[in-house]
């Protein structure tokens, strides 16, 4: 960054600037010149600074004061009191939950003591949509390195001794799938960056993009310098705007600088990335779906081997990564493998992002060593569970992973660790669940995602799947026997056993780690007719509470069915027979006067 | 040359006539149609020499890629498992209120689609939405009604 003495940084993802970030930036803009201050005060927008529950932020840079909740109205007493005065604004200032004290340093904060950010290294540090900051980051270092100083041997050499696995599921080594590719014989080779992030409760990938797109860029590079391509795509879910904006925009300036297109740094090497959109079907992300769909087919998954790495796009040898695996590329090239090794645990080397979500104080993302707990992640980072509640389960690896209890919260997370449990680290998904959530529910839901998605190329998937869903909804409407219980573990096993991809093959876990570890809750739902969190509705009553009802009408006017009488201004009562449970009356009532029971 | 014809030639001498451009060539056929109409899906076999039925198979897997007529604007609620913990119910509940149609209606004067639409990314945001291009998050019923009175005054 140049000479300014001050930086404002305002968070531009997308979740804070629908939250009218663009208004925050123009108002303190305003001040600062208004004042008299724009040749010392740079204002900028930078990546996710993953404090999203918080958002807009402001960061005020060298002294690291972090504003949270921001108002375009603050903009004034921001630039009067803090960048004239030096006073910072405390009640802009982020209260720690249990001390109750503001910090006003944002590395005092327990959301980021925890962290050590590798992938996420320049979000929320630099304006991604300027190389020249990404650079002054080192950025573009380990490309220049590669191709002044290194064999693509050496480079493979050194990722693999960094231990990297891929952090878009499957975990695989990433300097080993390199080499693969690399070995094999053809006149083409493509690198393909999966950026086609579906799992839900993932966003991590979108983050990177939109806050540090120049990363991956780079690392493409060093992987087609590697394995000997001059093609890169990236696969990138049209559903993500602004990271699609972004990444088209670093690569007009990689272009520009001669870090991309022919002869880069003089080197005789040639290197060209190209965008592909999808469409949304999330079956997409699976390699060879992708590379289907990026084929002008249909998005199926075919069998393998052949593996991309040596039957891919067009039949030539592709080389797959997720964008957080290239992420880490350019660090580990920079810094060296054995620093990097030294983080993590035995067999998952590095840091995992992860995006918390649910029922969590700090929803966003973050970066944790390998080998954190749950308890870390989701106490200490995390901030506990929202209104002072019970934590039930924690669900990683979304519509592949499991639910875990709280015997599991010290658990270090890793690959192995997490499948070992029953779940899995999938794309990093954590989605936080509380005593209010039924985790018979909480199957279906997955169930129903999975159904949708499924493509419906073998019959495992579409066709058991559809039966599994069948069962779970039977429960959740009291239908439900104890002999089901069997008939979902037998049919999961023929399904995890059978099915073709990835998808089908993962499909069951919601199921089967929902019944190892609430199968009291399923066995009060067949047995006794009862949901114990409240949630299933068929298993329910709504009633209106005599005292409570003032008679305003509001019910009676909005019930689908007519099943609510009552004269005005006198408590309404809801006819049993005839309520379908739609829950309107409930959710519209505005004096909490309809109870469920 | 009709309208039709005469995009997507502009859009296969652009991206190409290979199999792998058909969908970028799909895509931006929705972009300007909102939707792959019969005859348009004829219309890319043509240009491109690809069987109808492989244009018609590959545009229907894909759940962006409308094959129904739909409206000017469409609306994607996100109904997967964060939103739905976080009312996404109440969301459509509004929508539904507000623009008199159910999901995978389009409203009598065309300019509204509402659908449903699995996880957007957008989790810790929940719940969300897309009207076309454009996300919104955090959504609840007073945010839906200030935006889309503003999408029913701008599409007057
Ligand atoms: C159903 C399914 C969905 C997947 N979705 C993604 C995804 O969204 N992003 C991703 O990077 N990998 C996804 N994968 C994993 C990819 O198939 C592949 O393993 C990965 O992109 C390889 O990159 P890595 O080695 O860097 O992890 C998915 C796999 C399956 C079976
Ligand atoms: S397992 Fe499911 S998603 Fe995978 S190929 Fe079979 S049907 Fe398709
Ligand atoms: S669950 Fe709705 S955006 Fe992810």
């Amino acid at each position: 960054m140049t000479d300014y003495k001050m930086h404002l940084l305002i968070c531009g993802g997308t979740g804070c600037k629908a939250a009218e970030s663009d208004e925050i930036k123009k108002s303190l803009k305003n001040w600062i010149d208004e004042l008299g201050l724009e040749d010392d005060v740079q204002v900028v927008f930078t990546g996710c600074f993953g404090f999203c529950e918080k958002g807009p932020i402001v960061k005020v840079m060298p002294d690291n004061t972090f504003y949270v909740n921001v108002k375009p109205d603050d903009a004034e007493e921001i630039v009067k009191e803090h960048l004239l005065k030096g006073r910072p604004v405390q009640r802009l200032l982020y209260t720690d939950p249990v001390s109750k004290k503001a910090i006003s340093d944002s590395k005092g904060m327990n959301f980021y003591k925890k962290q050590l950010r590798i992938a996420l290294r320049n979000c929320g540090f630099i304006n991604p949509e300027s190389i020249d900051e990404y650079i002054s980051r080192d950025g573009y270092m380990a490309l220049g390195k590669c191709l002044g100083e290194l064999t693509p041997d050496e480079t493979i050499k050194e990722i693999k001794d960094s231990g990297l696995r891929g952090r878009g599921g499957g975990g695989f080594p990433t300097g080993l799938k390199w080499e693969i590719t690399r070995n094999v014989e053809s006149d083409e080779k493509y690198v393909v960056c999966n950026a086609d992030e579906g799992d839900p409760g993932a966003f991590m990938d979108r983050s990177i993009l939109e806050g540090d797109p120049h990363s991956v860029i780079e690392a493409m590079a060093i992987c087609g310098y590697c394995i000997g391509a001059e093609n890169g795509l990236v696969y990138i879910r049209a559903e993500y705007p602004l990271a699609i904006e972004r990444l088209k925009i670093a690569l007009n300036q990689a272009r520009e600088y001669g870090l991309l297109g022919e002869d880069i740094l003089g080197t005789g090497f040639n290197f060209e990335i190209d965008i592909r959109l999808g469409a949304g079907a999330f079956v997409c992300g699976e390699e060879t779906a992708l590379i289907h769909s990026m084929e002008g087919l249909r998005g199926e998954p075919t069998f393998k081997p052949p593996f991309p790495s040596v039957s891919g796009y067009l039949g030539k040898p592709t080389n797959v990564n997720n964008v957080e695996t290239f992420a880490n590329i350019p660090v580990i090239l920079n810094k060296g493998a054995s620093w990097f090794s030294k983080i993590g645990t035995e067999k998952s080397k590095g840091t995992k992002v992860f995006a918390l979500a649910g029922k969590i104080n700090n929803v966003g993302l973050i970066e944790v060593p390998m080998g954190t707990t749950l308890r870390e992640v989701i106490y200490d980072i995390g901030g506990g569970i929202k209104d002072g509640k019970g934590f039930k389960s924690v669900q990683t690896g979304g519509p592949s992973g499991g639910c875990l209890t709280k015997d599991f919260l010290d658990t270090p997370i890793d690959y192995d660790n997490l499948i070992k449990a029953g779940s899995m680290m999938g794309s990093g998904g954590m989605i936080v669940m509380d005593e209010d959530d039924c985790m018979v529910s909480i199957a279906k839901f997955y169930l129903e995602f999975t159904l949708e998605e499924s493509c419906g190329k073998c019959s495992p998937c579409r066709i058991g799947n559809k039966r599994l869903h069948e069962i779970l909804e039977n429960i959740t409407n009291g239908n439900g026997k104890e002999e089901d219980l069997e008939r979902l573990k037998l049919l999961s096993n023929v399904i995890k056993d059978t099915s073709l991809c990835g998808l089908g093959q993962s499909s069951p876990n919601p199921v089967l780690s929902t019944i190892l570890n609430f199968e009291d809750e399923y066995l009060a739902h067949v047995n006794e007719g009862k949901c114990p969190a409240g949630q299933c509705k068929a298993l329910l009553k709504y009633e209106i509470i005599e005292d409570l009802c003032t008679g305003c009408t509001l019910c009676f006017r909005n019930c689908p069915v007519g099943a609510i009488t009552g004269e005005r201004r006198q408590p309404h009562y809801i006819d049993q027979s005839l309520c379908i449970k739609c829950g309107v009356c409930y959710e519209k009532c505005k004096f909490n006067a309809i109870r469920l029971s | 040359m009709d309208p039709v014809q005469s995009l997507v030639k502009g859009l296969a001498d652009k991206y190409g006539r290979t199999r792998e451009s058909l969908l970028p060539v799909m895509q931006g056929v929705v972009q300007q149609e909102k939707y792959l109409s019969e005859y348009s899906m004829v219309e890319i076999a043509r240009e491109m020499d690809i069987p109808a039925s492989d244009v018609y198979g590959t545009a229907t897997f894909y759940s962006f890629l409308e094959t129904q007529p739909a409206g000017k604007f469409i609306i994607r609620v996100c109904k997967t498992i964060t939103c739905a913990m976080k009312g996404k119910n109440q969301i459509l509940f509004s929508i539904q209120d507000m623009l008199k149609i159910k999901v995978g209606e389009t409203t009598p004067d065309n300019r509204f689609t509402l659908l449903e639409t699995n996880c957007l990314g957008w989790c810790h945001k929940a719940p969300a939405m897309l009207i076309n291009d454009e996300v919104y998050t955090d959504l609840t019923p007073e945010k839906i009604r200030e935006i889309l009175s503003g999408y029913i005054k701008k599409s007057i």
